[in-house]
């Protein structure tokens, strides 16, 4: 764990009470199945936008805390240990967009309602099952904006979207001109494919914007990753020291102590990595995008590890629908794939350092 | 991170103590001797001493910087922690080096502080500070490796001196060093209980070294015979039995050192692979390395390392900010160990047969060297408990996990 401050130490410990007590792993297993529409609990929702949590990475300024990445990293990883669904992510990263960019108006309209809650934005970049921002088809002309993009994460339940075009980055408010089709994926969370004809456009930035926003969405997700993984490997542990076959407790046994040990040590090396892509963000370091990607390349790869082994730990009770091995393991592939999976980072960390 | 930043930062009270540390580096440190490191080392024999060199290690003896942290009063420099970085610093600025090293200061002196008598402190820790001592460690054997505490050289009490008999093998630079410091067993009856921390004088009667030749040619480490050898009852650390909580003490010493320390810290300012890959491989029309499985491996590989640096960061500024004992220090062990011998096993792939040479005119010196540092690197996981060792820490003391019933 990073050094943090007394406001950082405060919010962890009143972000770990929370999912503790109100948002436990059978909270998503609720939502999961009462599906509403939005893929999340209009109710957690609210709660989260009281405690302020939306507002983190908004500037003092439009009305945030300016508390910073690494600050709702705490929050996020807190929320991944119990995979509750919400759109705190998402609307974080785009809220981030709009505070970068060049438009004053769109900072006055949208960010104090982030702030407050009361705002859901989602970022739309990729048009295929892949990452990849450098091949976008989706063009603006006279302030209008036409493209599809697709698996937009909280795209169901969004008001607004910020959208990479091929020259930059822009804000498309309201349902003019937007259309929306759900998509049913396996982490049971909101992602939508979003067609946008010629809907009216305002612009935040350009490509450098768009590269730095899914920089910032990437540092998230390995927030909740850590989260997840953290959660996953805990309940593994417990879980062996209390099944017992051939009179023995599991955790007895020197070939699963050892890979829980090797386990242990690559969650460290993945705290280690995590903390530094978002410290990385909040101090303007111009190397953003190497720790961004040595973050999502070595958690991913991790967070991969810890949830395929929680299920093959678990046993046959590993593969029901009533234990929830499934959800992490379900959520864990999913977080892998977005803004980029392993491969795609190593790439361009390769790049960026010169080979 | 966010930090606090002071309104008006006052002057850093570490400043005058740079200056001061400036000041003397600039009268003492031999300039000729910038960047060429010849410090003890605990598995590199003594060779022949230039006069700057016996200058230099003899005033960083005297001023005991080159144990910057020990108590002044038995030849330590007697600085802060915080003072000792800013003297780290200094030194990497012009290019020096400490010259004085080994395993008295890495292991066995912060080992005698914290449980040496005050007779034992005074007579053994000042020649470890002047550089003038080379202590060895006697601790494993033939059958006792892994399982350590089922060591055999037993001590028997003969009034006022024991009478030590047995066998110690790996012993780091024992056809060097003039005293070792020895687990032995003092009682047969009871495993852990029954061991004694001794220290021997490597020129007493009955010790006999011989050097082992290891894999890379190299032979950096001894067996080591005892028989009948008079050791002084006033040579005993601690209490008799005492043993086993002094040695494992002192491995904790050994392990930060071999994770934390120099060895990662050279790794880490190495030769980036890729350059040499690019030299050795070439490049696409793009600039990438041609090869794109290696670069892939590279690349995973570059990435650990960068995760292992931001893990000892982590590590420290924890335990700068005292939040306790910092988990991570019980993984660096095996990480090191996986990061240098994974670095080496890429080099020789990259250099393909070059990679194996052994020795003469067809092979550059890198390509020798890379060679020998593959073939020694595979003791890293062995040594110092090996990685299946480390597991099980990890999973006993930190998991928690049980011993079979």
């Amino acid at each position: 764990m990073a050094v943090l401050t007394e406001d950082q130490t405060m919010l962890r410990d009143m972000a770990q009470s929370w999912t503790d007590k109100e948002s436990p792993v059978a909270a998503f297993r609720a939502v999961r199945d009462a599906a509403p529409p939005a893929g999340f609990d209009p109710a957690v929702w609210a709660e989260v936008g009281q405690m302020g949590w939306p507002g983190i990475v908004v500037p003092e300024a439009d009305g945030g805390a300016g508390m910073g990445y690494l600050s709702l990293g705490l929050v996020l990883e807190q929320l991944g240990r119990t995979l509750t669904a919400t759109p705190l992510a998402a609307t974080a990263a785009a809220a981030s967009a709009i505070a970068m960019g060049e438009d004053a108006e769109a900072r006055a309209a949208w960010l104090p309602r982030i702030a407050a809650g009361e705002a859901i934005v989602a970022l739309a970049v990729d048009e295929g099952p892949l990452h990849d921002p450098d091949a976008l088809d989706t063009v603006v002309a006279d302030g209008r904006l036409t493209g599809t993009k697709m698996f937009v994460a909280e795209g169901d339940g969004a008001q607004a979207f910020v959208v990479a075009a091929a020259d930059g980055l822009y804000l498309v408010a309201g349902d003019a001109a937007v259309s929306r089709t759900p998509r049913r994926m396996a982490d049971s969370r909101s992602h939508a494919d979003v067609r946008f004809d010629a809907a009216p456009a305002v612009r935040l930035g350009d490509k450098a914007l768009t590269a730095a926003i899914c920089d910032r969405a990437a540092a998230l997700v390995t927030a909740e990753m850590l989260g997840l993984a953290g959660q996953a490997f805990d309940d593994t542990n417990a879980y062996l020291k209390t099944r017992v076959q051939f009179g023995q407790p599991l955790s007895t046994f020197q070939a699963l102590q050892h890979r829980m040990a090797k386990m242990f040590t690559e969650l460290e090396l993945m705290r280690s990595v995590v903390e530094g892509a978002l410290e990385a963000i909040d101090a303007g370091r111009s190397d953003v995008a190497q720790a961004v990607s040595l973050a999502k390349a070595v958690g991913g790869e991790t967070t991969k590890l810890v949830s395929r082994e929680m299920v093959q730990l678990h046993g046959g009770i590993g593969m029901t629908d009533e234990h929830h091995a499934g959800f992490y393991l379900k959520r864990a592939a999913v977080l892998e794939a977005m803004w980029g999976n392993a491969a795609w980072h190593r790439d361009r960390f390769g790049r960026l350092a010169g080979y | 991170m966010a930090t606090l930043a002071a309104p008006d930062a006052p002057a850093d009270p570490l400043d005058a103590f740079r200056a001061e540390a400036r000041a003397w580096l600039a009268a003492n440190f031999p300039s000729a001797l910038a960047h060429k490191d010849n410090a003890m080392s605990a598995v590199e024999g003594p060779g022949e001493e230039t006069d700057d060199q016996r200058r230099w290690r003899e005033a960083m003896g005297a001023k005991g910087w080159g144990v910057p942290t020990w108590p002044r009063d038995y030849g330590g420099g007697g600085l802060s922690r915080a003072e000792a970085r800013v003297l780290a610093e200094e030194m990497a600025r012009i290019g020096a080096w400490n010259p004085i090293g080994g395993m008295g200061v890495m292991m066995f002196g912060p080992t005698l502080l914290e449980y040496g008598s005050e007779a034992q402190k005074r007579e053994h820790i000042p020649p470890i500070a002047r550089g003038e001592i080379r202590w060895c460690q006697g601790y494993s054997e033939p059958g006792a490796g892994s399982d350590l505490a089922n060591l055999q050289t037993f001590a028997e009490d003969c009034g006022d001196h024991y009478l030590v008999n047995g066998q110690k093998t790996w012993t780091s630079g024992g056809q060097w060093a003039d005293k070792c410091f020895a687990l032995v067993r003092t009682d047969r009856t009871r495993k852990h209980e029954g061991i004694s921390f001794l220290l021997i004088d490597m020129d007493a009667p009955g010790v006999e070294v011989k050097p082992i030749r290891l894999i890379s040619g190299a032979s950096p480490f001894c067996e080591t015979f005892f028989t009948d050898v008079k050791v002084p009852k006033e040579n005993l650390v601690g209490r008799e039995g005492e043993g086993w909580t002094i040695g494992k003490r002192l491995l904790q010493h050994e392990r930060s050192s071999l994770s934390g320390g120099g060895s990662t810290g050279r790794l880490l300012a190495g030769t980036p692979l890729g350059e040499i890959a690019k030299r050795y491989r070439g490049v696409d029309a793009e600039g990438r390395l041609a090869d794109a499985d290696l670069r892939a491996r590279l690349i995973r590989h570059d990435m650990d390392v960068r995760a292992f640096g931001l893990t000892l960061r982590r590590a420290a500024l924890e335990a700068k900010a005292s939040q306790g004992p910092s988990a991570t220090s019980s993984i660096m062990k095996n990480v090191g160990a996986r990061i240098t011998q994974e670095r080496a096993e890429l080099a020789i792939e990259i250099m393909g047969m070059s990679g194996l040479g052994w020795e003469g005119e067809g092979f550059s010196e890198e390509e020798l060297t890379q060679t020998r540092t593959w073939l020694w690197g595979k003791a890293v996981s062995i040594y110092g408990g090996s990685t299946e060792i480390q597991n099980n820490i990890v999973a006993k003391r930190i998991l928690g996990m049980l011993d079979h019933q």
